[in-house]
């Protein structure tokens, strides 16, 4: 009875509002949620407004330059490596860029043998061979267990720096040379027609595609196998030396050479690159291991056992069916490892590699002093290649995901 | 490594967003409220600041740190050193992360005027130089075109090198390192043919090279490298502060105080000893110290003479001579602006 009353009053009071007096317009959730939404804006953007103009105000009286002036100022000082031209005389700009494709090399070098590694050992796990199996398990337990710094320290001072001094290299036929300073491997400079190679390295290469949609095709019209891989690879070296060889090999090779201190000319890898990246290769590598082992123990064992009814041999059940379903799993964890490669990529500046962090964070930022812009600069980069490759990585997870009919 | 960076880092940013107040605070009531004095050193070159097994700090620099101690407080062990690499200094200096830096830096026109520091003066006059194997058969710096070179990151001494190699249209790589001891083990492994520092920091560390005479330096001195403690910009009274520290070590060797007599010359000493040890005159009220100030100095730490034997020169495994470093005197750079 008490129960009806109340309710009875409510819906009245709720007739009247609505009718007679308009509710005030502050009552309005959508208007109400609107107005604070302005509040949050406004108060961030003066909490932003008050955080930057302090530190302007007290950077100029500390007597701390600003500005990003110093980009188009003369840097002074070399970098060990760089991938385009650069002189003592250029500018912290020209660092800027020279240290960002550093950083871009050794990630893509670190990310490719990780993603070798990876898969090789954690197929590897499922080996019928005892012996392969415990391999796979000790890499990723060693490698997966070991502080990062630590393996490059190790690769760096325990095993790169024991090699012998320049004068005592270890070479391969005279032409490929191996010292405590770096790898020296020829180089080869083409002449005239060395363009003709070049072109049929290109049509090799999209030949491969062709053809492995015309094998598709002809399988699935007659059921026959066609090798692709093996024909591939004959293409991609066939058709270039094949090339070569028509139009009168037009190329010379430049070996390096022992003059003075050092080893010029041929390609020069420096052990500072050597080292960071196979540290960054066989850790990350444990890891992606992992993720593969995950992805396909994902798959359930029916699958298989459907497969080798269909007589398929033990090697074309992993590469058809169980590492097409398993990238489903792998794929986004291979997204983090990539990125953290990236990241991790940072300690260049330990054994100093002359990566991104370490030209601009390091030496630029203490010759310039400007501390905000050139982290600032620095973590935007990073932001932007981990996006990049999260976007790449995501076109790929949506490529592998179960289509739906 | 890195952490210490970011902490450094993250200490600058908040100082610089949370107001000028902070900024500008006396330095002076920061130490005496604290009890030590927070001082930035290397992370370990022999003679100018190294520890030893006990945990002990000594060296040429870590003795201006033991002076403004010892001015400042009375003490001159009440100072807490913080290791620093050639990267990290200023930003740990800027950052109020220690008060004052004495870490064999180099006084240029661009650190003194862009970074927000201040150098208090000079206490070790020195110049870039080159230590090779003497294996390689080099003997002159001239001789180095085409060769390899390990240096710290983040030194002038980077700048020094690439000018000199310009200069005589010579080549070489930069292999740069991030401690002094990386740099080292880089020279030792045979990653470089030379090792460029300033010469000072080439005698110490040719002392830790598992086998010193196998190096040699070069003649050749190719820059000028005053090195002195540093100051954060916009505290006159601190930037005083250590830089009469450092005048009142050069001035008492000029007027032969040293520590084993300056209690007697306290009492028996001439009008200007009198004045340095604070008889006389009121040279430690007009800094904000006790008048006594530069006798703790002197009595504590000794006369700059005394720091550099003990640390750098014969009485040292440096063994370097005084040169530059001999007081103006006896033909020397070391010249402390008048006490009085």
């Amino acid at each position: 009875m008490l129960k009806q009353k109340t309710l009875e009053q409510t819906k009245a009071a709720a007739r009247r509002n609505k009718g007679g007096r308009s509710a005030a317009f502050y009552n309005n959730p959508e208007i109400r949620a609107l107005g604070y939404q302005l509040l949050l804006v406004l108060g961030l953007g003066y909490f932003f407004y008050s955080v930057i103009s302090n530190v302007l105000a007290n950077m100029e009286a500390t007597g701390i330059k600003t500005g990003f002036g110093f980009l188009t100022a003369s840097a002074g000082y070399d970098v060990l490596m760089s991938l385009i031209p650069f002189e003592a005389t250029d500018t912290y700009g020209r660092i800027f860029i020279v240290g960002f494709l550093n950083t871009i090399l050794v990630s893509v070098i670190g990310i490719f043998f990780a993603t070798v590694l990876g898969f090789i050992f954690g197929v590897a796990h499922f080996s019928h061979n005892w012996l392969i199996r415990k391999v796979a398990v000790l890499y990723v337990e060693i490698f997966r267990n070991i502080p990062l710094l630590l393996q490059v320290f190790f690769w760096y001072f325990a095993v790169l720096a024991t090699l012998p001094s320049a004068r005592q290299s270890l070479s391969l036929g005279e032409a490929i040379f191996l010292n405590v300073r770096g790898l020296y491997v020829p180089k080869m400079v083409g002449s005239d027609l060395f363009w003709v190679a070049e072109v049929a390295l290109a049509v090799a290469i999209a030949g491969i595609f062709v053809l492995r949609r015309w094998a598709k095709r002809r399988q699935a019209l007659t059921g026959q196998i066609f090798p692709v891989f093996y024909t591939s690879i004959a293409m991609v070296i066939g058709l270039p030396v094949a090339a070569l060889l028509l139009t009168g090999l037009p190329f010379t090779v430049e070996y390096p050479e022992l003059r003075g201190f050092n080893y010029f000319g041929g390609i020069t890898i420096i052990p500072e690159l050597m080292a960071l990246a196979i540290a960054l290769s066989v850790y990350t590598g444990s890891f992606i291991a992992e993720a593969v082992r995950a992805g396909v123990q994902s798959i359930p064992q029916g699958q298989t056992e459907a497969a080798r009814s269909l007589g398929l041999s033990e090697k074309r059940i992993m590469s058809l069916i169980i590492v097409p379903q398993a990238m489903r799993v792998i794929v986004p964890l291979l997204n983090s490892e990539y990125q953290s490669l990236v990241k991790n990529s940072t300690l260049a500046a330990a054994i100093g590699y002359p990566d991104l962090f370490n030209v601009f964070v390091g030496t630029a930022l203490n010759q310039t002093g400007q501390a905000i812009e050139t982290i600032f600069m620095t973590i935007v980069v990073y932001f932007i290649v981990n996006m990049v490759i999260s976007f790449l990585m995501n076109r790929l997870n949506n490529a592998v995901a179960l289509v739906s009919r | 490594m890195h952490k210490k960076k970011i902490l450094a880092f993250t200490t600058l940013a908040a100082t610089l967003v949370t107001g000028a107040a902070s900024v500008q605070a006396a330095t002076l009531d920061d130490v005496k409220a604290r009890g030590t004095l927070s001082c930035g050193v290397s992370t370990g070159l022999a003679g100018f600041s190294e520890k030893d097994a006990n945990g002990n700090w000594s060296g040429l620099d870590v003795d201006v740190c033991r002076a403004v101690a010892a001015a400042v407080l009375g003490d001159a062990d009440a100072v807490q050193y913080k290791p620093l690499t050639a990267k990290e200094r200023f930003t740990a200096l800027v950052s109020g992360e220690i008060d004052m830096l004495s870490r064999n830096t180099t006084w240029t026109h661009t650190r003194d005027t862009s970074l927000g520091i201040n150098f208090a003066g000079t206490n070790y006059y020195d110049g870039a130089s080159f230590m090779v194997m003497k294996n390689l058969g080099v003997k002159s710096a001239t001789e180095l075109d085409g060769a390899n070179a390990c240096i710290q990151a983040g030194t002038s001494t980077e700048l020094a090198i690439a000018d000199y190699f310009r200069q005589h249209g010579m080549s070489y790589k930069a292999v740069t390192f991030d401690t002094s001891d990386q740099t080292r083990q880089g020279f030792e492994s045979g990653r470089c043919d030379f090792l460029t520092s300033d010469g000072s920091q080439l005698a110490a560390l040719r002392v830790g090279l598992s086998n010193p005479s196998d190096a040699m330096i070069l003649p050749e001195v190719i820059s000028k490298e005053p090195l002195g403690p540093v100051v954060r910009q916009g505290d006159d009274q601190w930037f005083n502060i250590v830089k009469w520290s450092l005048n009142a070590m050069i001035e008492a060797e000029e007027q032969g105080v040293t520590s084993a007599n300056a209690d007697d010359k306290r009492e028996n000493g001439n009008p200007a000893n009198k004045r340095l040890l604070g008889t006389e005159g009121e040279l430690g009220t007009n800094l904000g110290l006790n008048a006594d100030w530069a006798y703790n100095i002197v009595k504590q730490v000794g006369n700059y003479g005394e720091s550099f034997e003990r640390n750098v020169g014969m009485d040292s495994p440096l063994e370097l001579e005084r040169g530059l470093n001999a007081s103006w005197k006896d033909g020397g750079l070391m010249y402390a602006q008048p006490m009085r």
